[in-house]
Formats: C-alpha cells, structure tokens, sequence
C-alpha cells in the first residue's frame, strides 16, 4: 500500500514536469502570436510568399527567408547525409576497432564547436577558397547550369550549406552509427554466409534495413540546420533575395531575426520579425511531421 | 546545523553592507557605435567619484529607445535623434544630449592602387544604386586621375544588422540623390538595392578585408584600426575630404547656426570648407525628470563628459564637440530636475 502510494507521487511528479514542457511549448507560441498580431493582421497569410521586405516603407514578406532556409538546410543535408552514411560505415564496418574509437570520438568534437568559431573559420578560410578555386572552376566548367551562374563572392548560399552540411555531419554520423551497430550479427553472417562480398553484404544486410533510421537521423540533422543562426549570418551574405544560383547570397529565418531585431524601431517591422519566428515555428512543425511520416511508413 | 548558522550570519552581514553602501548605480542601454568611448568614460569617472556605478549594455540604438520608453532604463543612448511619434509616447520628456561626433567612411579593397581613391556624391550614389557596376567606369575615372582602376566589378558590401551605421549613411544618400531617397529611403535597415550584408561593422570590415573589388561603410574606428583603405570624400563645398577628428568636427560647426533647440539634428552633407560629409552626432538620451539622487549623479557625468571627457575621444577614433555646441549643451543640462 504504501510503495503503492510512492508510485501514484511519482507518477504525478513526472507527470507535472513532462506537461511543464508542453506549457513552455504552447506559452512562447501564444507569446509570438501576440508579438506578431499587427502584423498577422495585416499581411495574413500571403506573408508567406511575399518576398518584398522594405523596413522604411513598412512592407514586409518572408518568402525570401523561406526560400533561404529551407534551400539552404536541404543542400546542406544533400552533402551532410552520404558523407555521413560514408563515415559511420567505414566506423562500424570497416575500420579497426582502434581507428573507429579515434575517429568517431573526433566527429563527435565537432559537435562541441560553437556555430561562431564554424562562422570564422567560414569566413577566413572557406569563403576565400571558394571565391579562389572551387566557384571559378564550377563557373568555367558547368557555367552553363542556372546553379553556378554569377559572381564568385565566396560569401553566400554555396558557403552557408557547406558550413551547415560541416555542422549537422556529426549528428547524423553518430545516430547512423548506432543503426547499423544495432543490425543483428547473424544479418551479416547470413549474407556473408550467402557469398556476397564486403561490399553486397554492407549494402544487403546493414543499410537496406536501416533506411528509416538513417532517414530519421537526416531529418534531425535537418531541424538543427533549419534553425542554425549565427554562422549561417555570417556566411550566407544576408541578401532579401530569392536567387536560382548558389553563389548568390541569400537569407534565412534565423539570420534575419538575428540581424534586424536589435534595431527595429517601428512596431511593425517588430512584429514582422516576431512573424518571421512564427513562420520558423510552423516550417519546423511541418517538417518534423512530414518526416515522422515518413519514417512511419519506411518500417511498415 | 552550525555551519547553516554561519551561512545565514554571513549572508546577513552581506546583505547589510549592501544596503548601507552608498553607491548609486545608474543603468544604460542603447548605441553599441559609442560604446568603446562610454565604457572608458564610465570607468575613468568611477575613479573620480566613487560614489557612483553607471552601468551600460550596447544592445543598439533602437533597443535603448525602447527600453528608454518602457521606463526599464535610467537613461538611452541613439545614434539617430529619436522621431517625434516616439517622442510622444514617453511619459517624461526626453532630453537629446550630443556626446561626441562619429564618421562613417568609405572603405575598398583594390590592390594595386596605392593612392587615396576620390569619390563624389553622384559616384557613391551610383554605386549603391546599382548603376556603377565596374570599377573602371569613366565617372570614377574623371575624377581620378592618374591612378590606374582595375577591369573589375564593384562589390558593394553593407550592414546586415540594423544599425546606426546604416542610418547615418542612407541619411546620406537620401541627401544627395532624390533617386535614393524615392526607391529606397533611409533608416537603420533598409532594402539595399544590391550587394552582400555583413553582420556588424566587424563584419563589414571582414568581407571587405578578403574581397579585391569589395566597397562598403564602416564606422572610421573599424576602418583605421584594421588599416583598411579608405575614400576621399567630395563635400558640399567641393573639396576632397579625408574622414578625421578636425574634419569630422569641422560638419558639426557647419550646422551651428541651423541647430535646432532640441539638438535633433543630422549634420549629413555639412557645409564649411573641411567638413566630412558622413558625420553624425550620437546622444544620451535623458529624462527631465529623475529620482533626486541618480538626476544629480548624471548631470555632474554629463558636465564631466563635456569638459574632461571630450579630451579623450580622438585616442579612440571620435570627434569632440565643437566648443560653441558645448556651451548650448550645457545650459540644456540646467533644464534637468
């Protein structure tokens, strides 16, 4: 009876922390609700799509910052997910057990980097070697695609996803590593056993049946991309733009809050700003349902 | 238990001292363009009187005025003189006090030219309207004789973040083109006709640092401290300027006769024989009426920062006030309760 009552107390305990979660969840949407109200308000829905963004004459539109976030965190997961796969295969399958230890607990350390040394290092090392090699040599070379059209700046959407392509790698490297050290032995001894080689048994028996997973890893990958500020701001070129090419600047969600919030004077460029957040809240909401989706559908 | 006993003892003796130490502590916030200079005023001050802590946060220009309006501030500081519609909704009127005068100058990376590139209004106007796009264009060229300008194009780099920076410059613009003033108008962020935005005068400096063919504007401070080249200015009067303390306090005094009571002034595209262009004032924002105690503290900073305080300005890349706007501020200074 009374162990009995220890539980129902503990129980309950759990109960208030875990809804504590869900209270800060639904207070900060009624606070950016409320923040963004003159804005909701006038703009409405084609928020949305409208790319002009005018501060001075007060006329604002998130489809650019859209547009920038949801191109960017895509190509940064375009590079991200089969060097990711790359790695944490050659981790568990591959490399001996020495060398997997090393080399797995480096990827992990730059997880610890703070985005703004990523964001220098962006702008000190990677943009000039864009700028210099890599954007002229894809300019002479497939100059003809809309993609590497443009002016080499080096700053822009290309060094923007390669920076978070860099940053969501050891997320998506760790969990692909669990996946495919979770696939029984005896997968891979009955492929091995079938005669298949190295190569057929990786491809049969360890990343056929992780397909969920390695999507489910992408797609956490994805919400860190999506709302990465700091060194997406300093690389990304910060331009209210919507551009077919990769070497031209864009803007993101993030990065423009992060810009413009400070000196926002007027109320409504305010709660435009606040409405950017909101857009964020609900591009990330959608996406994480999509994926659950997704990944619900892959197992079955 | 004994040792809980000695934790409160102590903690009581901690907070007593507290609230017996006669220290005012007086909180700031706003312009992040003056804070290198602030925050040696504050501290060089604590040193004269002790009995005073002035506090400053630089979270901007527009955050100060709204912490300024909320009441949850002593006292703002702004680039840009507040508007009047802000103005109005303050609770207690707000005085503008002048600190010291700033620059934004012009910075490019050419390499190869070694002399002072020269621009006039029509050029820069051009140039961040879009309509210049080589750095070999004939009207640079007229005007810069003898210096060999490369075949390539122009990349104009501007401020991100919403910034006083960028309002005094399209202040600027506004002034000298009617172009720029109908498509894009000024203020602290605006819709840039083209170029790459960089976070923060540091982040500016930095894009320009590493791009040949890079133009963009900084606050004079960035600029000289990075040995950034920077652009002779034509002014009003005609003459080629350099940006520097004498020229930059030079547009103040240019403005002297116009000066409004409130001092709410921009002294953008000054007259007078020497004056920089691109200068600005930047102000403390203050209450008419404080609490008796914090009102005194800050008038005697205030009296302090006109005398002592203007001395110290140029080692940090500002310019003083003219001595003639300095005896105005002062009887404004009377005006506080």
């Amino acid at each position: 009876m009374n162990s009995y009552s220890g539980d129902r107390r503990f129980q309950n305990f759990l109960r208030v922390l875990s809804s504590l979660v869900i209270i800060v969840l639904v207070l900060i949407t009624i606070y950016l609700v409320k923040l963004s109200w003159p804005a909701i308000a006038k703009f409405g829905p084609s928020f949305f799509w409208q790319t002009d963004w005018d501060p001075v004459k007060e006329q604002f539109g998130a489809g650019a910052f859209i547009f920038g976030t949801v191109f960017s965190s895509l190509l940064a997961l375009l590079i991200a997910v089969p060097l990711s796969i790359s790695v944490a295969l050659f981790l568990t399958e591959l490399a001996p057990k020495r060398v997997a230890g090393v080399i797995g607990f480096m990827v992990e350390m730059l997880a610890a980097i703070p985005s703004v040394v990523y964001g220098l290092w962006g702008v000190f090392f990677l943009a000039p070697l864009l700028r210099l090699y890599i954007q002229p040599f894809l300019g002479r070379n497939f100059g003809w695609f809309f993609l590497f059209q443009g002016p080499p700046y080096g700053i822009g959407m290309f060094a923007a996803s390669v920076i978070l392509a860099i940053m969501v790698t050891p997320t998506i490297t760790a969990i692909c590593r669990e996946i495919f050290k979770a696939v029984p032995e005896t997968q891979r001894e009955a492929a091995l056993g079938l005669g298949s080689t190295k190569w057929e048994m990786i491809t049969l028996a360890v990343v056929k049946s992780s397909w969920s997973g390695i999507f489910g890893a992408s797609i956490l990958g994805l919400g860190r991309a999506l709302g990465e500020t700091m060194a997406v701001t300093m690389l990304i070129g910060n331009r209210n733009e919507i551009s077919a090419s990769l070497f031209a600047p864009g803007q993101t969600m993030a990065s423009v809050i992060a810009n413009e919030y400070a000196e926002a004077g007027s109320n409504m460029h305010v709660a435009a700003l606040a409405y950017v957040g909101l857009a964020l809240f609900v591009v990330s909401f959608l996406v994480n349902l999509i994926a659950r989706r997704i990944v619900v559908r892959l197992r079955s | 238990m004994c040792r809980l006993y000695r934790f409160l003892i102590l903690f009581n003796l901690c907070a007593y001292s507290y609230a017996h130490s006669a220290v005012i502590s007086i909180n700031g916030a706003g312009a992040t363009f003056p804070y290198p200079l602030y925050s040696k005023w504050f501290s060089e001050y604590a040193k004269i009187d002790t009995g005073v802590e002035i506090n400053y946060q630089s979270i901007g220009s527009g955050g100060g005025v709204r912490q300024l309006l909320e009441n949850t501030i002593d006292f703002g500081a702004s680039d840009a003189p507040m508007k009047d519609e802000q103005l109005e909704k303050a609770k207690i009127h707000i005085y503008h006090f002048p600190t010291v005068l700033g620059a934004v100058v012009l910075t490019y990376n050419l390499p190869g030219v070694e002399q002072d590139l020269r621009l006039n209004p029509e050029v820069v106007s051009d140039l961040f309207l879009g309509k210049i796009i080589y750095w070999n264009d004939p009207k640079i060229i007229a005007i810069n004789p003898g210096i060999s300008l490369p075949d390539t194009p122009v990349m104009i780099v501007h401020r991100s973040d919403g910034s006083g920076t960028s309002a005094v410059f399209t202040d600027y613009l506004s002034k000298i083109s009617l172009e720029w003033k109908s498509k894009v108008g000024s203020g602290p962020a605006v819709k840039w006709p083209l170029g790459i935005g960089g976070k923060g005068n540091e982040g500016v400096t930095g894009f320009v640092k590493n791009s040949p063919g890079a133009l963009g504007y900084v606050e004079l401070l960035y600029a000289e401290k990075n040995h950034l080249k920077v652009a002779l200015l034509k002014n009003a009067d005609g003459n080629f300027i350099k940006p520097d303390a004498s020229s930059i306090t030079e547009a103040a005094a240019g403005f002297l006769k116009e000066m409004p009571k409130d001092f709410r002034v921009s002294i953008t595209n000054a007259k007078g024989k020497n004056a920089y262009p691109i200068s600005s004032f930047t102000y403390l924002l203050i209450y008419k009426k404080m609490v008796q105690a914090k009102g005194n503290k800050l008038k005697s900073f205030l009296n302090w920062s006109l005398g002592d305080g203007q001395r110290m300005a140029a080692s940090l890349f500002y310019a003083p006030l003219p001595d003639s706007l300095i005896v105005k501020i002062r009887a404004q200074l009377k005006e506080i309760d």
